[in-house]
């Protein structure tokens, strides 16, 4: 029962100067999200309203309960890729509340390209079906959409992890017994005609919605016979002829109605158990992490300040706490969910790196969820740390990292970089889920260590051949490569390719992790097992 | 005017002295008498209907004697069961209060029978009261000036116009006959006089049959001032100056105070020397009041006499330094009058306000319940306990039937001078903390708080000429609108914090502001399916903001969007910053019910009491068209007006109830037609009952 302090002075110069700039961040983050959020364009809503449907948006809130939370995920999906916008890659997936059941819902934005899945519209569909997968939610998918994009076929047909996946997906998934629901609000041409077909349970759209192989045009192609869209496969023939769909509504609102009362009848409940506590708010303001982080990752902070923002009631019991203190390990709750905590609070040694690992074998022994808040620049270097074996202790980190079954949440609260992102479990760890913080950056190395490794090789180079590289060159040789990095390492360029799964403002991060926790209590928590630990 | 021998209390002590005391009345009064009572060392007893068998008059009583069943008919106004409680109890001595029994002759008869003190005036002043036209006339012999009028049995037209021309115009010509202004007119001079008298014959002729007329002379701004009298059996009579009385709803008085305004030494002492006149013309003993009107040109006449403590006497009790009620005991007990008229001198000014259960905004129909918080928080006003006092018949918890009068208590508030008294009656009435039933509280301040009143433009019509000002509550301002919304809000939001997070309803949202909208309407619409009535509010929130963006949308008006935010100050107390602009005000929150209490200010109004309710912004497409209606009050249903299934417009007349002697007419709340009534006429039916369902007509 320890109770965080906090030693911030909120009307210090050094904490209002953060506060601005990482206010000034969030509120990027902020516009940006509400200019996405308008989907493809004034010209694109006008004509998809004026044919009587709703927005992708509108139909998530119908579809969810009432006023509870829609935890979306990766919204910059897809940002500044293509030579045209496709805001949110397309495509809507986040957790939602349907019917009391945590669901998974995947939903196209046919005002963006028609719907069309360009590759990262793919990307963003399989991820929502993976994190279906180790949370254990039922899939609703709101299908309006006309297929893969036809430009990049290269890119979204023919691959492992290509539009077929999504299927494959949809019966193995279902195989688990996790609920594949579809509501077929548009068309469903050729791959997409699965989504409803696969689909433990659909719905159809009367005069909307079309499920068919090909569609009028290729039919008339091939076998000449000349038929419009309804008649070829429209609501009324996939609920009375087919048999392809299930249910016929009337409209948007009516289809997610039925929608909702399909979640209904799934006799759904949640397999996960956790010693819950009562859920209490943090004793300090979450609106203080901006001013304690701010956007300078050079400026250290104390991490046990931002884990008194995120815990209930700032109530922290650190775990080895004088032990390999560059990196701080504890157990918390939050909203209420016991948490195993582990967090930078400067670069990792051995005795951190083997305390991370201790702790991590005490929370998958108890089946305590670990969240990682990640501002890791590296492990040590140097003769002294190689010596010592830093590698092999570093190992242990990872491979406990990389082993453990409980529910791994990862938050990147400044930098990621090197072998530190590994350890800290970064992208390729599996979490559960990962978010950035608007002021994170990730990359193998830091731009400026980037810049000097390379610089350092270049006068290597020129000075063999005896020729002299003054400063004033190297400067200019050194900036493009800190560019590159700044540029690659940033949130929105992290988050357009999926590298997390969204980045969010710093004051919602607790929200974020209750959410995302209460949502992983659908599955249960699997016995870990552990690979061979270098001793 | 004191004899000089007060020197004989002793005297009396034998022939009247008494250690009991027994309260013949309910309610804030009987715990006012009981209070004196307790200090002059008597044992008090209480008297009870059924109604209020756990009554705080009963609660506060050394002992308490069952009269009867509620009606007050079968238990405060039997005589018989009184004066039998009196003898049980052993009481020596009846204080009846006002209103019940106060000014029954047969009453006081019957405790002289008995050999019980009445604490009041003897029987026969009682009845020369009682009798209006034979006071009159005592009074002229006293020399006490009345409204200058003719009620002669001579009609001729020349003899009437004479008599108007004496009194000078304007003249009021009234049927003898006559009641609810038919044959009534208003003569402004002389030439207009034989017009209007023929007019007033005919109609008068033609609504009652009888064409007599009688004359008086008609005030053009009367006030009602009432003086204070006390005599005692030794033959002294002394004035405690007098009150104002003039704000009156349907001669019922609203808000009292003294000393009169405008009141000059001459025509003080002029009136006081008149009521005692009045008062020994009949051999008046004890607390009496002579209630004058007074006109714009300083002159005033005699209304009548009321031959009991008044509800408005701690007004008096507040400039005098004196307590009426112990006067009034001495005075019974045989002992002289406690001061002379030279001891009395008036200190700083008073006010009273009249809190009553009812609803000003809905005709003053009387209100029923439960009070589940009746308290004053002076500390939370900053205000000092002697500058306010509350006689209150009520506590936290009591119940307000519907049996009695449904005054529930009186604020009385002392200060310097009339502004300043002013100033703390109006934090007063917005520390006043009542919850459950409806009051009029809000209408008190508007009144306390009006222009007009400050000025002290005082006349018996006030409320009717000021009733646009007073009853503007339809449009409640956006301020307040908006505070009781960013309570609702924060009531929401918080109820979130302490919930599983998927159990949240605050619309959370990844990188974007909460968002919740809520509607607001008047608590008697309720859940009635009313939308016109309603002001919508969409508020957003960002975690890391320091303010809601509230955008309210009042029924039928535009849009306009505010920054709030709120603070929790002690207690009940918020701040409420609203575009910069920092409101503290007291919220009172009762389920889904907000009353927020503030002093008036051109942008807060007193006392708004709001319903809200979360919205559902999903429309799956199913318009529920029913919709009921519930009883405003618990009574007694009298007539149905309608035809279930027959087609009404909004507006119509559905049915009729009966509650508190008041007749309520249920209106159809849209076009529409009522489906079935679930009461027959005859049936009783409790506060918030469905009387009937209804079904609106399609709209396109």
């Amino acid at each position: 029962m320890a109770i965080l302090d906090t030693r911030i002075n909120t009307r210090s110069q050094e904490f209002q100067a953060k506060d601005a700039a990482m206010r000034a961040e969030v509120d990027k983050l902020l516009s940006l999200t509400d200019a996405i959020r308008q989907g493809g364009g004034e010209k694109a809503r006008q004509r998809h309203e004026s044919r009587g449907k709703l927005f992708v948006r509108d139909r998530i809130d119908h579809l969810i309960d009432e006023g509870s939370p829609f935890l979306e995920f990766s919204a910059l999906a897809a940002r500044d890729m293509y030579d045209t916008d496709v805001p949110a890659a397309g495509i809507i997936t986040g957790i939602g509340r349907v019917s009391g059941v945590e669901c998974m819902i995947v939903a196209n934005d046919a005002t963006v390209k028609g719907g069309t899945y360009f590759p990262m519209t793919v990307k963003k569909h399989l991820r929502a079906q993976e994190i279906a997968r180790k949370h254990r939610l039922p899939c609703v998918y709101l299908v309006d959409s006309g297929g893969a994009f036809l430009p990049r076929q290269d890119e979204v047909f023919p691959d492992r992890d290509h539009f077929g996946r999504i299927f494959y997906n949809q019966a193995t998934l279902s195989a688990e017994g996790i609920p594949q629901i579809a509501v077929v609000m548009g068309s469903c041409t050729a791959g997409g005609a699965y989504v409803p077909a696969m689909a433990d349970e659909s719905i159809i759209v009367r005069q909307q919605g079309t499920i068919f192989l090909g569609g009028p045009p290729l039919v008339k192609a091939a076998t000449g016979e000349n038929i419009s869209a309804e008649d070829l496969g429209g609501a009324d023939v996939h609920t009375r002829i087919s048999g392809v769909a299930d249910h016929l509504a009337d409209n948007d609102a009516h289809a997610l109605q039925l929608a909702r009362r399909c979640v209904a009848r799934l006799n759904w409940q949640k397999r996960g158990s956790l010693k819950m506590a009562e859920p209490r708010p943090p004793r300090f303001a979450p609106e203080e992490l901006y001013g304690i982080v701010g956007t300078d990752l050079k400026k250290p902070f104390d991490v046990r300040e931002v884990i008194a923002r995120i815990v209930d009631d700032s109530e922290f019991d650190e775990f080895k706490r004088y032990y390999g203190d560059t990196l701080v390990t504890g157990f918390a709750h939050i909203h209420g969910y016991p948490v195993g905590i582990i967090a930078n609070n400067g670069v990792l040694f051995s005795e951190s790196a083997v305390k991370g690992a201790h702790f991590i074998e005490l929370c998958s022994q108890r089946k305590i969820p670990l969240i990682f808040l990640q501002n890791i620049t590296g492990f040590m270097v140097g003769s002294k740390y190689e010596h010592e074996g830093i590698a092999k202790h570093g190992a242990k980190l990872v491979t406990a990292v990389a082993c453990a079954k409980v529910p791994k949440y990862t938050v990147l609260i400044g930098g990621s970089f090197g072998a530190g992102n590994y350890g800290m479990c970064g992208r390729a760890y599996d979490p559960h889920l990962l978010f950035m913080w608007p002021n994170a950056r990730i990359s193998v190395m830091g731009g400026e260590q980037a810049a000097g490794v390379l610089a350092q090789v270049k006068r290597e180079q020129i000075e063999r051949s005896g020729e002299s590289w003054s400063a004033e060159q190297e400067e200019a040789f050194k900036q493009p490569t800190r560019d590159q990095y700044e540029h690659q390492g940033h949130p929105t360029y992290a988050s357009a390719r999926l590298w997390d799964d969204g980045v969010i403002d710093p004051a919602q991060t607790r929200d974020v992790l209750g959410l995302s926790l209460a949502a992983a209590m659908n599955a249960d928590i699997e016995e870990t097992r552990f690979g061979v630990f270098r001793m | 005017m004191r004899s000089s021998s007060t020197n004989g209390a002793s005297d009396h002590i034998n022939s009247r002295y008494f250690d009991t005391l027994l309260i013949a009345n309910r309610g804030e009064i009987a715990c006012r008498v009981m209070r004196t009572a307790r200090r002059l060392g008597l044992r008090t007893v209480a008297v009870y209907s059924d109604a209020d068998a756990n009554a705080l008059h009963v609660r506060e009583a050394d002992e308490a004697i069952r009269l009867g069943p509620a009606a007050a008919r079968e238990s405060y106004l039997d005589v018989n069961k009184v004066i039998d409680a009196a003898r049980r109890s052993g009481a020596g001595a009846i204080h009846p209060g006002y209103g019940f029994l106060s000014e029954n002759g047969a009453f006081v008869h019957a405790c002289d029978d008995a050999d019980i003190v009445f604490v009041g005036p003897p029987a026969s002043a009682i009845a020369a009261m009682g009798d209006k036209s034979a006071a009159k006339t005592r009074m002229t012999q006293a020399g006490v000036p009345l409204v200058p009028g003719y009620h002669g049995d001579n009609q001729e037209d020349a003899l009437l116009k004479a008599e108007a021309d004496k009194m000078g115009y304007p003249v009021l010509l009234k049927a003898s006959a006559g009641g609810g202004g038919k044959g009534m007119r208003v003569v402004e001079t002389s030439a207009a006089f034989q017009a209007a008298l023929e007019g007033c014959r005919r109609e008068s002729l033609a609504a009652f049959g009888d064409d007599r007329m009688l004359i008086e002379k008609y005030l053009t701004q009367p006030r009602h001032v009432e003086v204070q009298v006390f005599c005692d059996t030794h033959g002294n009579g002394v004035y405690l100056f007098e009150r104002d009385c003039s704000v009156q709803r349907r001669h019922q008085k609203v808000l009292e105070e003294a000393p009169a305004p405008g009141m000059s030494e001459d025509l003080r002492r002029d009136m006081g020397e008149a009521a005692v006149r009045a008062a020994r013309e009949i051999g008046y003993v004890g607390a009496g009041t002579v209630e004058f009107l007074l006109d714009a040109d300083q002159q005033f006449y005699f209304m009548e006499m009321n031959t009991r403590l008044q509800v408005e006497h701690p007004v008096t009790e507040m400039i005098t330094g004196q307590d009426l009620v112990e006067w009034q005991l001495r005075i019974a007990m045989g002992e002289p009058l406690p001061l002379s008229q030279e001891e009395l001198a008036i200190e700083g000014h008073s006010f009273e306000a009249r809190l009553y259960a009812e609803d000003p905004d809905n005709d003053f129909l009387p209100a029923t319940g439960q009070l589940r918080r009746f308290r004053l928080d002076l500390e939370g006003a900053s205000l000092l306990p002697e500058q306010v006092r509350l006689d209150s018949g009520v506590e936290s918890g009591d119940s307000v039937s519907m049996h009695y009068d449904p005054m529930l208590a009186k604020l009385i508030v002392h200060g310097p001078d009339r502004g300043a008294a002013l100033a703390t009656l109006n934090r007063a009435l917005a520390a006043l903390d009542v919850q459950g039933v409806v009051t009029n509280r809000g209408f008190l301040m508007r009144l306390a708080s009006h222009p007009a009143f400050q000025a002290a433009e005082l006349d018996t019509r006030f409320i009717e000429r000021h009733e646009d000002s007073l009853f503007a509550t339809h449009g409640l301002s956006r301020e307040s609108l908006a505070s009781a919304a960013l309570i609702a809000l924060h009531q929401l939001a918080r109820e979130c914090e302490s919930t599983s997070p998927w159990d949240r309803h605050d619309g959370f949202r990844i990188n974007g502001p909460r968002r919740i909208r809520i509607f607001l309407c008047d608590p008697k619409e309720g859940m009635a399916k009313n939308p016109a009535s309603r002001t919508l509010i969409e508020g957003s929130y960002h975690p890391g903001a320091s303010a809601w963006q509230l955008k309210v949308t009042p029924a039928e008006q535009e849009m306009s969007t505010h920054s709030a935010s709120l603070t929790t100050l002690s207690g009940d107390a918020v701040a409420i910053t609203l575009d910069g602009h920092r409101h503290r005000l007291l919220a009172r929150r009762d389920g889904n019910e907000i009353v927020l209490t503030t002093p008036l200010s051109p942008s807060m109004q007193g006392e708004v009491r709001l319903f809200w309710r979360r919205i559902d912004t999903i429309d799956h497409g199913q318009h529920e068209e029913e919709s009921t209606l519930t009883a405003p009050m618990h009574g007694t249903v009298v007539a149905l007006l309608v035809e279930p299934g027959k087609s009404v417009a909004k507006g119509d007349a559905l049915m009729v109830m009966e509650a508190m002697k008041m007749e309520h007419t249920l209106t159809a709340p849209v076009d529409g037609s009522v489906e079935n009534f679930h009461f027959q006429a005859g049936d009783t039916v409790g506060q918030g009952d469905v009387l009937l369902d209804f079904s609106a007509a399609e709209t396109d």
